[in-house]
Parts: structure tokens; sequence; C-alpha cells
């Protein structure tokens, strides 16, 4: 057979599942309906760095010093100091039940201690069991610490001046100075966005025309698995250019995020990333013996790449087999590929390390697909 | 029991690769497979499936449901690959050459198989598309017109009606000029006249030298038909014409009819070991046995009886049905 013919052919299979989506109000209703609202959903609830925190203070001693240490705390922007509390046990109790998430204990003889030079401690209680919430907080207090009390140690007490600190720390944020989450959270929506919705889609699409018993008159026509398979996944394509570009007009004129770099190169890496999903998707759907199962295998495909993908958690701080795992997974590398594009402006060499693991990725899926595809009803 | 083969095919078929027709004056062969099996799981679904159709011919298939029928038209068309056996469809091995079958062979699926979120027009274009046809619009109207769809083209194929879909499968099934259809039981559910109009449809095709193997349950379809195969529990128990078929059984009927207690006259029948069949037709029973002379003396007393007019009549086909697979039964079970 021909590649005209070949190409006729999958082209009568797009068109077929163009008229099928169109009439599908529901599925059309998704594709546009799942990205915006998940957009708004996530892109203004998920804030890795929150900032005003409820915080207590037990103060013991109260001096100039201390009070420039609070005022200085609140001025962080991670501290709102909500209440004084008077004993140890009090403090305990708001830490308890979540009413602060942290308490200040400056001692009784601080300032004493202070001025004699003997280095007095300042003890901070944080509610930890979400790290990522308390992180940037503590980071903080560390500047704080290092020089707040410098404008008040004048004269004498000059001696004191933490200056003889080893190394003071600073925090310098770099693409996203003012460590604003939605810079880094939406771009990786469109990730997650795309995978979802990209997989399950075709992963319904070959099981649908199994349930529906219409893969038996496809079967006895003489179109190839490639050409079904590639035909089914063109309107996707669309699809998800579709979807993406809804997600970049929200970034940009809801979320303001930067666009630094090309615009075509992001599409472009894109599609593929497209392409990958919508391959998979397809191979699930020649795996699975009908739609529920389709589904169950997009779910399991969903979660690690969430979760592994340096989405949720920071990559580098995952452990060594768990990063092997995300390096395989598409998801992983269009976060950085977005990122890198939208944020710091990367060009094709700078990004070049995370395309070729997406092309390998799909090339692999189309092959397993192709395999798996089932030219019998055997 | 072995199957009884009355119908011969020439060896060497006449078909040429890519469906030229035969010079050779002996009728070519659109089916002949030999020995098709196939098992699913530890179910031995087709057994030793031997079939010969020859060009032209309107093959009826026929066999209580869960026989094996849609198994075996599916090997026959490349949708099921057989675990053993060989053969030829249209010329084309049925193992090998699925792709060049599929092409040539228009196979309408037992259950409605096409897309009821498409129109009419649409599914007809799809599948016009899918055998990669050069005047396809051309192909389609022209379809639609011969099979009376032209008014309803714009119409949902899953808003129609069992006949209509039936047609539409039709239709579709045949727009590639297909030298062989494989009809599964395309006539289940449709109305009478629908049925009539169908199979005058199916002889046209068959006058212009297209063959069919039609699947069915209906006794006066596979009248229609010129060869008739039966299948039980996925072995064929007998091929032939109507007149064969119903010879090889050398069956004997007598009809009784009368106005009342047919129900008890019936079971006393029943009873009787010449009798191997009563079947009630209204206010008529008809009674079968395979040996002549016993089943009249096993009648005799019951002929006296007035209330009951007896009369000796030919078996028909559903008779010889019935009486195959009882016997069938009684086989399997002795074994
Ligand atoms: N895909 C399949 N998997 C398992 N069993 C099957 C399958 N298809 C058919 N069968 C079984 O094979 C037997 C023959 O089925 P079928 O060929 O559909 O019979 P018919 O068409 O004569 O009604 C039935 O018992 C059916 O349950
Ligand atoms: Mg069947």
């Amino acid at each position: 057979m021909t590649l005209g013919a070949s190409f006729a052919r999958l082209w009568g299979i797009a068109m077929k599942e163009f008229i099928q989506l169109r009439r599908d109000r529901l599925t059309f209703g998704m594709i546009v309906g799942i990205p915006i609202m998940q957009l708004l959903l996530f892109g203004f609830a998920i804030n890795s760095d929150p900032k005003h925190l409820p915080t207590a203070i037990n103060v013991q001693d109260n001096s100039v010093f201390t009070r420039t240490f609070i005022r200085s705390l609140e001025n962080t922007g991670y501290f709102q100091i909500l209440q004084q509390v008077q004993s140890e046990a009090e403090a305990d109790r708001l830490l308890a039940e979540g009413e602060v998430q942290f308490v200040v204990n400056i001692p009784p003889d601080f300032s004493r201690q202070l001025v004699r030079g003997e280095r007095p401690a300042i003890l901070l209680e944080a509610d930890a069991t979400d790290p990522a919430a308390t992180s940037n907080a503590l980071a903080s207090l560390v500047s704080v610490g290092q020089s707040v009390l410098n404008r008040d140690l004048t004269g004498s007490l000059a001696k004191l001046r933490p200056t003889d600190a080893p190394f003071e720390v600073r925090i310098h944020r770099r693409y996203n100075a003012e460590g604003i989450t939605q810079y880094n959270i939406v771009p990786g929506l469109m990730g997650v966005i795309l995978t979802m919705t990209m997989v399950l889609m075709t992963g319904l699409a070959m099981t649908r025309e199994r349930e529906r018993g219409t893969f038996e008159n496809l079967l006895a026509t003489p179109a190839k698995p490639l050409e079904v398979m590639v035909g089914k996944i063109v309107p996707y394509i669309m699809i998800g250019l579709v979807q993406m570009t809804l997600i970049l007009l929200a970034a940009k004129f809801i979320f303001g995020v930067p666009f630094q770099g090309s615009l075509a190169l992001l599409y472009a890496v894109s599609l593929l990333f497209i392409a990958a999903n919508l391959t998979l998707g397809m191979t699930f759907s020649t795996i699975a013996r009908n739609q529920l199962q389709a589904m169950q295998m997009t779910f399991f495909f969903f979660l690690p790449s969430i979760l592994l993908s340096g989405f949720m958690f920071p990559f580098r701080g995952m452990p060594e087999w768990a990063q092997v795992i995300g390096n395989v997974l598409p998801l992983t590398h269009f976060l950085r590929l977005v990122r890198g594009i939208l944020l710091k402006g990367n060009g094709l060499v700078e990004i070049w390390p995370h395309v070729w693991p997406i092309v390998l990725f799909t090339v692999v899926i189309v092959a397993l697909g192709a395999k798996f595809y089932k030219r019998t009803l055997d | 029991m072995t199957p009884v083969e009355l119908t011969k095919c020439d060896s060497a078929s006449p078909f040429a690769k890519g469906g030229l027709r035969g010079i050779s004056t002996a009728q070519p062969c659109a089916i002949d497979v030999r020995g098709l099996n196939k098992h699913f799981g530890d179910k031995h679904v087709v057994q030793d499936l031997s079939l010969q159709v020859r060009q032209g011919e309107i093959f009826g298939f026929l066999g209580p449901n869960g026989s094996g029928k849609t198994t075996s038209i599916r090997m026959l068309c490349g949708l099921l690959t057989p675990d053993s056996g060989a053969g030829q469809c249209l010329g084309y091995d049925v193992i090998r050459e699925t792709a060049a079958i599929k092409r040539h062979v228009g196979y309408m699926t037992q259950r409605f198989s096409l897309w009821e979120d498409l129109t009419i027009r649409e599914n007809l274009d799809f599948i016009a598309r899918m055998y990669g046809m050069k005047n396809r619009t051309q192909a389609v109207n022209a379809v639609l017109l011969k099979l009376g769809l032209e008014e309803r083209r714009n119409q949902l194929a899953g808003a129609l009606s069992g006949g209509w879909k039936q047609r539409l499968a039709l239709a579709a099934c045949m727009m590639h000029e297909p030298q062989l259809l494989l009809l599964d039981e395309p006539t289940a559910g449709v109305d009478p006249k629908a049925r009539r109009e169908f199979w005058d449809e199916i002889h046209q095709l068959a006058a212009q030298g297209i063959s069919v193997l039609v699947s069915t349950h209906y006794m006066d379809e596979a009248e229609r038909c010129h060869k008739l195969a039966y299948i039980a529990r996925g072995k064929l128990l007998i091929t032939g014409t109507i007149q064969q078929v119903i010879a090889s059984q050398q069956l004997v009927a007598w009809e009784v009819s009368g106005d009342g207690g047919l129900q008890a006259l019936a079971a006393q029948l029943r009873a009787l070991p010449a009798v191997e069949q009563v079947t009630a037709f209204g206010s008529r029973l008809h009674v079968i046995g395979t040996d002549a002379a016993q089943l009249d003396a096993a009648l005799q007393p019951f002929r006296q009886q007035s209330a009951f007019q007896w009369e000796q009549i030919d078996a028909g086909l559903e008779d010889v049905f019935i009486s195959l697979m009882e016997r069938h039964t009684r086989q399997q079970g002795a074994t």
C-alpha cells in the first residue's frame, strides 16, 4: 500500500474523531472547562511560600532590644504577631491547637546577658507539621538575628555587634525575586493539566470503540494499526494546543507571569509534550480491555507524574531512586522546559537536555502501542 | 458423527490472486477452508470446520445460539486467527493474507457496529475512506440511492430503527464492491417486509456473481438459500442443498389436527420410542420419526381415535434441524 493511501485513511479517521468529538458535548465541555477550572482553582489556592503566619510571643524581658527584634520579625512579612502569652503552658496550648504557627520565647534576663556579651538565646518554637509552610519563615529569621540589633548596640555596646559571626546567611532568589508562587505554579499547571486531559482522552479513544462494538467494524476494514492510532491522535493535538493557549492567556493576563523566552519555542516543545501524552494514552487504550481500565491506568500514571516530577515537591529534595523515576516522566522535563523558557528566557541550546528525553519516551511508547494493538479479536 | 459433505469444490481454486474471475468452466470457490479449529480458553468453540462456498452462491449458515457461527465467520474474514486448519477466501490464504481478504470481502457484524454518533452519510463516507475508494462521493451517493437511504442520509445512525440500521450496515459492507459477503444474522430483529426486501437485494447481488454466506435462525430464509450448513456446538453436522439436507435424514412425518386434547396427545406420543419429536403448531402437531415402519406401527392405535385427523407429510427443514440437533446432543451425552 502506498503512503498516500495510508495518509488518506489516517485523515479519514481524524475526521471521524473530529465529528464525534463535536457531538460529544460533555467531552467538549471538559476540554475547555478542565484547564480553566483547574487553573483558577490551583493557581490561586496553591501557595508554597505563605506569609503572615500567626505567631505568639512570650516576652519575659521588656527592653529596647526585644522590641526591635519583634518589630523586625514582623517586617520580614512572614510573622504576624497575634498575642502575648504569659506562660509556657499557654504557648504550648496555642501551638497544639494550631492557633499559631510560631511561638517566640525571649528569656527574662535577655538584655542583661546581651549586654554582658553572654550571647543569650531566643527560642523560636515552630509547628513544623508542614515543613514547606515554615521553612521560608525560618530561613528569614537567620538574617534577622544577624543584623537586627546593630542599630541599638551603640557606643560601648558596639563591640557586641555580631560582626564576628563566622558568616552571614543571605537569601538571594533569582528569576522570581519576589518569590511569587504563581510564577512557578502556573507553568507547572500547564504540564499537569495537559498530562491529565491528553492521556485520559486518548486513553478512552480505543476502549470506547471496543466497548461499543465498533472496533469489529474498524478491524474488518483495511485500516492499519498505525493509521488508526495516529489518526485518532490528530484531533487531540489540536485540542491540546487550544488548552495550552487558554492556559497561557490566563498565565499572562490573570496571574501576570512574565514571558521571557520565545513563544514559538514554547509552542514547539508543548507540541512534543502533547504528542508524548497522547501516544501514551493511545497505548493504554490498546492494552486496556474497557474504559474503566484505561481510566485506572491514566491515574496510575498521573500520580507519579504529579508527585515525582518536581511539581509538588522540589526535585532535588527527592531520593535518588525517585529522581530516576522522575527523569523518565515527560512532565519532569516539560516543567523545566516551560519554566526555563517562560521565566529564564532559555533558548534551544539550553533546553535541549530536556527535549530528547521526551522524544525518546514518545518513540518507545509508540512502538509499544503498535505492538499491543490488536489486529484481531482474539 | 462425521459431517455429511455434499459439496465439493475443484481442488485447484481457479481464483487468481487479485480476485480475477476464473477462466475454467468449473465454478470457482469463494470460500474453501478445511479443518478450522478455534478454542476460547478450554472451550472448543469451532471443531474441524470445513466449508466450500461457490461463486455466486447464497450459502445459509444455521445453528442454535452459541454454536460457533459468528466465530466461524470471523475466522473467514481474518478477525480471528484459527488455532489450526487452512484454506482460502477468494483465493487468499485465510491465515497469511488477511489484509487482502479484508479488501475484497464485505462483513456485516451480528450486532450493529457502525458509529451511532455519526449520520448515515458520515458512516458511509468513513467506510469509503477506509477502503481507499477513489470516487468516494459518487459511490456513497449511489449506495444511498440504491438502498433507499437517500432521505435519511443526515440522520444519526443511533436514532434509526432496526430495519434501517440493517440497511445501513448492508450499504456499508457492499459499497467497496466486495466479491464475497459475510452476513452474520443480518435480519435479526427486522420486520417481515424489510426482511423480504433484504433477501431480494441479496438475490440480486448473487445474480451479479457475488457470493454470500449468511447466518440465520429463520427457516423461511434458509429456504431462500442455494445451500445450507448446520452447525451445533462447534461441529458442522451437515451441508448441502435443501433437498439434499432433507433427504439425508430420511425423516417420516405425520401431521395431526384436531380441536381439543392435542396437548394430552402430544404427551402420550412423546413417550413412544419410535417417535423422535412432537412439535405443536397451533391446532396441529408434527410427529417425526426415523423408521417409517416402526412409526407407523406405533401410531396405529392413535389413528383409530376419531377426534384427530392424521396425514403423512414431507418433513420440513426445521424438523430436520431439530432432529439433527437432538441426535447430536444424545451422542454427546453418551460419550
Ligand atoms: N471472544 C470470546 N471469548 C470467549 N468465548 C467466546 C468468545 N466469542 C464467542 N465465545 C463463545 O463461543 C461460543 C460460540 O459463540 P458464537 O460464535 O458467537 O456463536 P453463534 O454466533 O453461533 O451464536 C459461545 O459459547 C460463546 O460464548
Ligand atoms: Mg452469532
